[in-house]
């Protein structure tokens, strides 16, 4: 038997979240963390979170699961575990908690917004594709597989604190995404928005968003990117 | 009860690559465009598609010709596809495929710097005489996620209205029978509002979720199916599910017909590759269906893999791993996941699952979904349109080749779109809808809400999900499927009174998984008596006690007609505007 304690708050009825304890026979298997909540949804249908693909790629069910971020349909009990023997999923922390695991994304996804999150070529489109060679393409590796799934974002202390200010791991891996990309041509633009001392400069490093990035992703790095090229445009 | 009315020019029930195209399209325009999406756009199934969109655009081979395309397309449908759709999908795609690429989406490319192609199911050169063309064209195995993201991203950039989290529960019929909008609930609040439309668009994806082992996303409910049949309107060719090969075996987890396109092949217990036995030509490359029929026949033949021999192995360690981590990156990860094997290591076990809906809500061309009259003449339903996998064209007819849903969902959520604009310019006038229609489209939520007792949805969705997966599978027999119409008939009244214990407002995925099951109960219900009265094997369709295709009498659509549960018999359009029709032959690969 596994217990597993999750976090509950239903603002209808509940006049403060609490941690509720549940009993789960996982038969000896090494179950996706998804695949314990469904069972439970079964038994305690008031429980709530996200899912859709549980696969890992749509990005909805990330969640805190003993103190990391992850998605719950691709993380393994084994893995959420480690030597622990309970398993305590929490919703994604700093962002507000709409009922049970679910939490209001409205702030992370205005950050995603404002870097521009899509191409801006203002040169006529040819008749056929543009043309981006191999080598050119292979910039784009690493950062447009962002699944928006907010792990990152939220176990950044400095989007904790500036929420509404610093863009985020998340929302510079993509400004950085289209800053590299061969077809754009509003860089300097791109640029001079996010030329401020919040929107990129708030990150220290301190490299939780890679710690955690569902698809092995490195936010940090994009914006070690950046910064390198907010700097080498102001000189 | 009164609600509150929203009001739009054009609404768009669902988000993924279908609904957002044809968002984007209504909102270029600059028509009030509004998507109703149960989920963040993003994470709607398209996310989950793989190998690539299917078009001629003449990149890994400059002679590529549409007409190819299309050839192949009847072919695979095994010849229940309308060729004036086929047509228009396979010479628009191109255009459709740039358009995408102009908006920022990140193919894969070749040394030339065009857009990366890989061979898949069923494609050839020269109308089949020419050997197997490479027409995929792919974002590594990751080509769905580039896409959905691209048109979420476009459709921010035009301004375009998201109610993200919000449930479109039944469409809103006024006195002319004409549909004017739907009830729609926001999750969030649990706020129930009337979503006015002068132009009301389903495209709410498949239903895969009626089986209990699928390729699909959790949210795959076929809602716009269930509000369709509800409301009195047809579904067509609902019989036509497709088994994808290649799903995990345990997981259902997909991974991409592209690994056979790249290469890979699938053996036997004996490390035999059979499909040589099944499709000499093609092999691992034949149709789906004939292929996971294969797969079938040496599982039951006693050649299956595994200590229960119930599944085969997908083998890829000889394409390398440098070739495997460039062009199938996302079948590793899953692999990996889901099969706790690196494919540069050991073959994935793969077993088929259910994947895809060829059926849907009959349309024409341009998107305007159809009903048949008392004459039996197409007639065309006032303010009703359907796109993507929810819609049926038909351009997938009894069997959808791999990479041609992409292709569809662009293509025709553009044509509802501009279609819609057009008609939006000539003026739409609808009669208002009147508090009796109201209450009748929130009569199924009423009764939901207040429900005091009876069954739980988890409960009654497994047994529905049995019921498909015991009775409807890759191989159907006339008496396994009337004890399973039988079964689902009983089921009716047990889902149409399921409980809803928990009644809270916020966030209640209660609720909205109760009016799930019910749009899976019909969905479920509509394929069992379209299998069961389509007395031949065409496709997807396989049956023991009918094992040829019979083009005397079901060279036909089939239409569900959900008044009276019977079902009709439409024809399939042979006349495509440009080239001459393709005429039924064998289908053999």
């Amino acid at each position: 038997m596994l217990t597993v304690s999750i976090y509950r708050y239903n603002p209808e009825i509940d006049k403060e979240p609490y941690m509720k304890d549940y009993e789960v026979d996982t038969q000896g298997k090494d179950l996706m963390v998804l695949d314990v909540l469904e069972m439970l949804k079964a038994r305690d249908s008031g429980l709530v979170y996200r899912r859709s693909c549980r696969e890992g790629v749509c990005g909805s069910d990330g969640m805190n699961m003993n103190g990391k971020n992850g998605l719950a349909c691709i993380t393994p009990l084994s893995e959420a575990l480690g030597k622990s023997k309970k398993l305590i999923i929490r919703p994604l922390p700093g962002l507000p908690v709409i009922r049970d695991l679910i939490v209001d994304m409205g702030m992370f996804y205005k950050q995603y917004e404002k870097i521009k999150p899509f191409l801006i070529n203002d040169t006529p489109a040819p008749a056929i594709e543009r043309l981006q060679s191999p080598e050119e393409r292979a910039h784009l590796d690493g950062l447009y597989e962002c699944i928006l799934c907010a792990c990152c974002s939220t176990a950044c202390p400095s989007f904790w604190w500036n929420p509404d200010r610093f863009i985020g791991p998340s929302g510079l891996l993509q400004a950085y995404r289209f800053l590299i990309d061969s077809r754009d041509t509003a860089t300097e633009e791109r640029l001079s928005d996010l030329d401020d001392p919040f929107s990129v400069f708030r990150c220290h490093g301190i490299q939780n968003c890679v710690q955690v990035c569902p698809k092995g992703l490195n936010p940090t790095k994009a914006i070690g990117h950046i910064r390198n090229m907010l700097i080498s445009q102001s000189v | 009860m009164t609600i509150r009315t929203i009001e739009f020019d054009g609404v768009i029930v669902g988000g993924g690559g279908a609904g957002m195209r044809a968002a984007l399209q209504l909102a270029q325009s600059g028509y009030k465009t509004a998507v109703i999406s149960k989920v963040f756009p993003t994470r709607s199934h398209t996310v989950s598609a793989q190998g690539g969109i299917t078009c001629a655009i003449a990149s890994a081979d400059p002679n590529d010709d549409w007409r190819w395309h299309m050839y192949d397309t009847v072919k695979g449908s095994d010849y229940i596809g309308d060729q004036d759709a086929i047509e228009y999908m396979c010479s628009v795609g191109p255009q459709a495929v740039f358009e995408l690429e102009h908006m920022g989406l990140p193919f894969s490319r070749t040394d030339e710097g065009r857009i990366y192609q890989r061979p898949f199911g069923g494609q050839s050169k020269n109308f089949g005489e020419g050997g197997q063309a490479a027409r995929t064209c792919a974002a590594a195995d990751r080509t769905g996620h580039a896409l959905l993201h691209t048109l979420y991203q476009s459709n921010m950039k035009n301004n375009t209205v998201f109610m993200n989290e919000w449930y479109a529960v039944d469409l809103v019929k006024n006195v002319d029978d004409v549909v004017v909008g739907v009830i729609a609930i926001c999750m969030e609040t649990g706020e129930t509002v009337f979503v006015k439309s002068k132009a009301t668009v389903f495209a709410t994806g498949g239903a895969g979720r009626i089986y209990s082992s699928t390729t699909n996303a959790h949210i795959n409910t076929g809602d716009g199916i269930g509000m369709a049949l509800r409301a009195g309107f047809p579904v067509q060719d609902i019989e036509m599910w497709q088994f994808h090969p290649t799903g995990i075996h345990g997981a259902g987890v997909l991974v991409t017909e592209g690994c056979r396109g790249e290469g890979g092949y699938l053996v036997n217990k004996d490390g035999e590759r059979f499909m040589e036995r099944y499709a000499p030509n093609a092999k691992d490359l034949a149709g789906r269906d004939v292929v996971a029929r294969s797969m079938v026949m040496e599982i039951l033949e006693g050649r299956g893999c595994g200590p229960n021999g119930d599944h085969v192995h997908l083998k890829l360690d000889h394409l390398g791993e440098e070739t495997l981590m460039a062009r199938l990156p996302g079948v590793c990860e899953l692999s990996e996941t889901f099969a706790h094997v690196h494919p540069k290591d050991a073959p994935i076990p793969v077993v088929p699952t259910c994947h895809y809906m060829m059926g849907g809500i009959p349309t024409n061309v341009d998107g305007q979904a159809l009903m048949v009259d008392e004459n039996g003449n197409d007639k065309v339903i006032e303010g009703l349109f359907a796109c993507g996998e929810a819609a049926c064209v038909s351009v997938h007819g009894a069997n959808r080749l791999g990479g041609n849903s992409l292709l569809d969902l662009v293509v025709f959520g553009r044509a509802a779109g501009l279609y819609i604009e057009k008609a939006l310019r000539e003026g739409i006038e609808h009669t208002e809808a009147n508090q009796d229609d109201i209450d009748r489209a929130m009569a199924r939520l009423n009764k939901l809400n207040n429900s005091q007792s009876g069954e739980t949805t988890a409960q009654l969705r497994t047994e529905l999900q049995t019921i498909m997966q015991n009775h409807f599978g890759v191989f159907r027999r006339g008496d396994y499927m009337q004890e399973g119409i039988k079964k689902l008939a009983d089921l009716r009244t047990r889902i149409e009174n399921v409980y809803l214990d928990d009644k809270s407002d916020a966030f209640n995925t209660s609720r909205i998984e109760a009016l799930e099951l019910q749009n899976l109960l019909e969905v479920a219900e509509a394929t069992a008596i379209a299998a069961e009265e389509r007395k031949e094997s065409r496709g997807a369709h396989a049956r023991d006690d009918f094992q040829d295709r019979d083009d005397e009498n079901w060279l036909c659509h089939s239409m569900y007609n959900p008044v009276n549960k019977t079902v009709g018999k439409r024809a399939v359009n042979f006349e495509p505007k440009t080239v001459d029709a393709f005429e039924p032959k064998a289908r053999t690969y």
